[in-house]
């Protein structure tokens, strides 16, 4: 077993991945750029090493300075968590030339799952069930407008280095193809660096559902069920749910078996997810294998009882799975929510800054997968996801009270998130039935919200001006100009940093 | 309340609570959600007396930790957290968010008078992190009421602050490619 893991990554599965260390008796290493000095994953680590500027180019996507930490340090081990480094082939392979064992699979495994055309080449020998379309990049739009003829529209178009819906366009008919293809491939130029787009079939209100899989290097390889993951905003998925509302023993075995062929054409080892694509009438579709732990993988360690982390560093140690297929069970149901510094007034755009407030939820079927906590700053240059709130219970009905209680006691004040958002989501008749597709939530947002006039505005004022004489450290607001700041003064206080919008093109998944 | 003179019989519960805690009157106007309140408050112990519009409330209120509020009424039990950004104070009761301002009313006269003829300078603040992109209007220009004088951005959202009165832009503080903080003077209007 390993004595020393570096963690190269930040925020709440830097802390899941510390915590598993420490579970597992080994010395955690965290990594931080200069806007993470404060962050919950320094302060959790037994040791910890400034690696760069707050630009992930600067830091957690730089090979040489992670490594050098890894060699200093003396770890045995890197865990990459999601998003940075976490899918990058040649990170893997220079983690072992530098002898540390990258926690994750192959290289020769992620490059072939990197592109999603040669994934596609490789699972069509497999035989694998995937959407029909090009398996390879366009080479015209003439050659766009023949497939697509041939394969009815709508169609997709996709980056082949693509991910978190950049280069993306949905195609209704022929005079659409060329215009939406050129914009794909600057898309992708600008997104990836590669403007090679490939097309196929577009599935009409589809269900996003994965399988989670796992492998050891002893050539055994297992499925843990699915995830449904169709609530989805900008391809970025919101909530996540095991099992599915609509699969079955029957599709969920059907799935998994595929899943597993799937690993096993990639030579695949350690976590990974394949995921589909579901149509209305159930048929599943292969779209893409995620070759690293997900950020959803908590629903899948509620409902089987299995510590997914654990697992991983196990394998990497070279252990062999400790349970067969036949083990598997699948008890209850867990629903996760992705707490985002997002403003639902504007838009659900990122809004970063200072925790002035933060009251956590817990009590029985609560799971806190946390990042943050109060005092700290947000820092505005990575992905704004928070928290992860997961509810469990013995069926999907208790799942969603549960989860519905503790969204109640959670409560993030200073700087603008989602968590209302998902108040919105249980409460609905269409998500409650578990009528789910990739196109639910932009229609949720459409409609109109709840009316959620609250009947204690007697109360508020009540509590103004109790709060001005018991707590008046705030202040009593005057013309709104002269309002005291309230800790803001120590954003980021890099203030230079590069204000750029990375992690999102992460494709945290 | 009337204090009881001394040695003439004994004191109402009232009386004693009065001579032995800290006792306080305050009005307030106050504004939740776009309403206006009149409150008056009158404190003994964790005991509150309100008067909210005239009716009688009896309030219990412990303040729980900063910017949290446990309030009885009536029996029934509410968690009120406060949230202060650069420019609101927000309520929230259990889940639903009001929007408060508070005033006390011997300063309401000063402060209208202020806000009606506009005079005095302005100062525009930056309502969230971010950058400034963009300077629409410069130094010493006149500007209407709502008019944008700058563009701030965070991450890919733009947000341009309007001027809140008609006047002259007496100073741009914060200038094209300035990293602000929420609360930092972007600009003041004279």
């Amino acid at each position: 077993m390993f004595k020393k893991i570096l963690i190269a990554n930040r925020g709440e599965i830097a802390v899941r991945v510390i915590r598993a260390c420490r579970e597992l008796g080994i010395t955690s290493v965290a990594v931080y750029s200069d806007a993470d000095r404060a962050s919950l994953h320094v302060r959790k680590a037994d040791e910890a090493y400034h690696i760069g500027l707050s630009a992930a180019a600067e830091s957690y996507l730089n090979f040489a300075r992670i490594l050098d930490v890894a060699k200093r340090s003396g770890a045995d081990a890197i865990h990459p968590g999601y998003g940075f480094l976490s899918e990058n082939a040649k990170f893997a392979q220079a983690c072992g030339d530098a002898g540390v064992k990258f926690i994750g699979p192959s290289p020769a495994s992620m490059e072939m799952m990197g592109s999603k055309t040669r994934a596609r080449q490789e699972m069509e020998k497999a035989g694998v069930p995937f959407v029909p379309g090009t398996s390879r990049g366009l080479e015209s739009a003439e050659q766009a407008k023949q497939v697509a003829a041939k394969i009815g529209y709508p169609v997709m178009l996709k980056a082949v280095a693509g991910g978190g819906g950049k280069g993306m366009r949905l195609v209704h008919a022929p005079e659409e193809l060329k215009p939406a293809l050129e914009a794909a491939q600057s898309e992708a130029e600008r997104a990836f660096g590669d403007r090679e787009v490939y097309l196929e079939k577009a599935i009409v209100n589809p269900r996003h559902i994965e399988m989670q899989v796992l492998g050891d290097e002893h050539g055994n390889t297992v499925y843990l069920g699915e995830r449904e993951c169709s609530i989805q905003r900008r391809h970025q998925k919101v909530l996540e749910e095991s099992p599915s509302p609509i699969v079955d023993a029957d599709m969920r075995q059907r799935m998994g078996e595929v899943a597993v062929r799937v690993a096993r054409a990639a030579g695949y080892t350690n976590a990974g997810t394949v995921e589909f694509l579901v149509d209305q009438d159930k048929n599943f579709y292969f779209l893409e294998m995620n070759t690293r732990l997900q950020v959803e993988h908590p629903v899948t360690e509620l409902i089987t009882g299995l510590d997914l982390v654990h697992l991983q560093i196990r394998i990497a140690a070279g252990e062999k799975l400790p349970f067969r297929q036949g083990d598997v069970r699948i008890r209850g149901h867990a629903i996760e929510c992705r707490i985002y510094a997002e403003d639902p007034d504007n838009n659900y755009f990122p809004s970063p800054g200072k925790i002035t407030l933060l009251l956590s939820p817990s009590g029985p079927g609560i799971r806190l997968d946390s990042g943050m906590y109060e005092g700290w700053t947000v820092p505005i240059d990575y992905d704004p996801l928070l928290a992860k709130l997961i509810g469990y219970g013995t069926d999907r009905t208790q799942a969603i009270s549960t989860l519905t209680r503790a969204l109640h006691e959670y409560f993030v004040g200073g700087i603008k998130t989602n968590i209302s958002l998902f108040r919105r989501i249980l409460t609905n008749a269409d998500f409650q039935g578990g009528r789910l597709d990739t196109g639910y939530l932009d229609r949720l947002l459409k409609s109109k919200p709840p009316e959620v006039r609250g009947e204690d505005a007697d109360v508020a004022a009540i509590a103004a001006g109790i709060f001005a004489i018991l707590d008046p450290a705030s202040a009593v607001a005057g013309n709104g100009n002269s309002f005291p700041n309230r800790g803001n003064r120590t954003v980021n206080g890099t203030a230079a940093s590069g204000w750029k919008r990375v992690a999102r093109v992460e494709g945290l998944g | 309340m009337k204090r009881s003179g001394q040695g003439l019989g004994p004191l109402t519960l009232q009386q004693a609570r009065y001579l032995t805690t800290r006792y306080f009157f305050m009005v307030y106007d106050v504004t939740i959600d776009g309403i206006d309140y009149r409150l008056e408050l009158e404190r003994a112990d964790a005991l509150w007396r309100c008067r909210l519009d005239g009716r009688e409330i009896q309030v219990d209120a412990v303040l729980a930790r900063r910017d949290v509020l446990s309030v009885l009424i009536e029996g029934k039990a509410y968690e009120i957290k406060r949230e202060c950004t650069a420019t609101d104070m927000h309520l929230w009761v259990g889940s639903v968010r009001y929007l408060a301002e508070l005033r006390d009313p011997r300063s309401l006269r000063k402060r209208r008078g202020a806000d009606a003829d506009e005079k005095g300078p302005k100062k525009l603040l930056a309502p969230m992190p971010g950058k400034v992109v963009r300077v629409l209007i410069g130094e010493q220009h006149a500007v209407e009421t709502g008019q944008s004088i700058l563009v701030v951005e965070a991450m890919k959202m733009q947000n341009e602050i309007k001027s809140p009165k008609k006047g002259t832009v007496q100073k741009i503080v914060a200038a094209e490619g300035t990293n602000v903080n929420a609360g930092d003077v972007l600009a003041i209007v004279e």
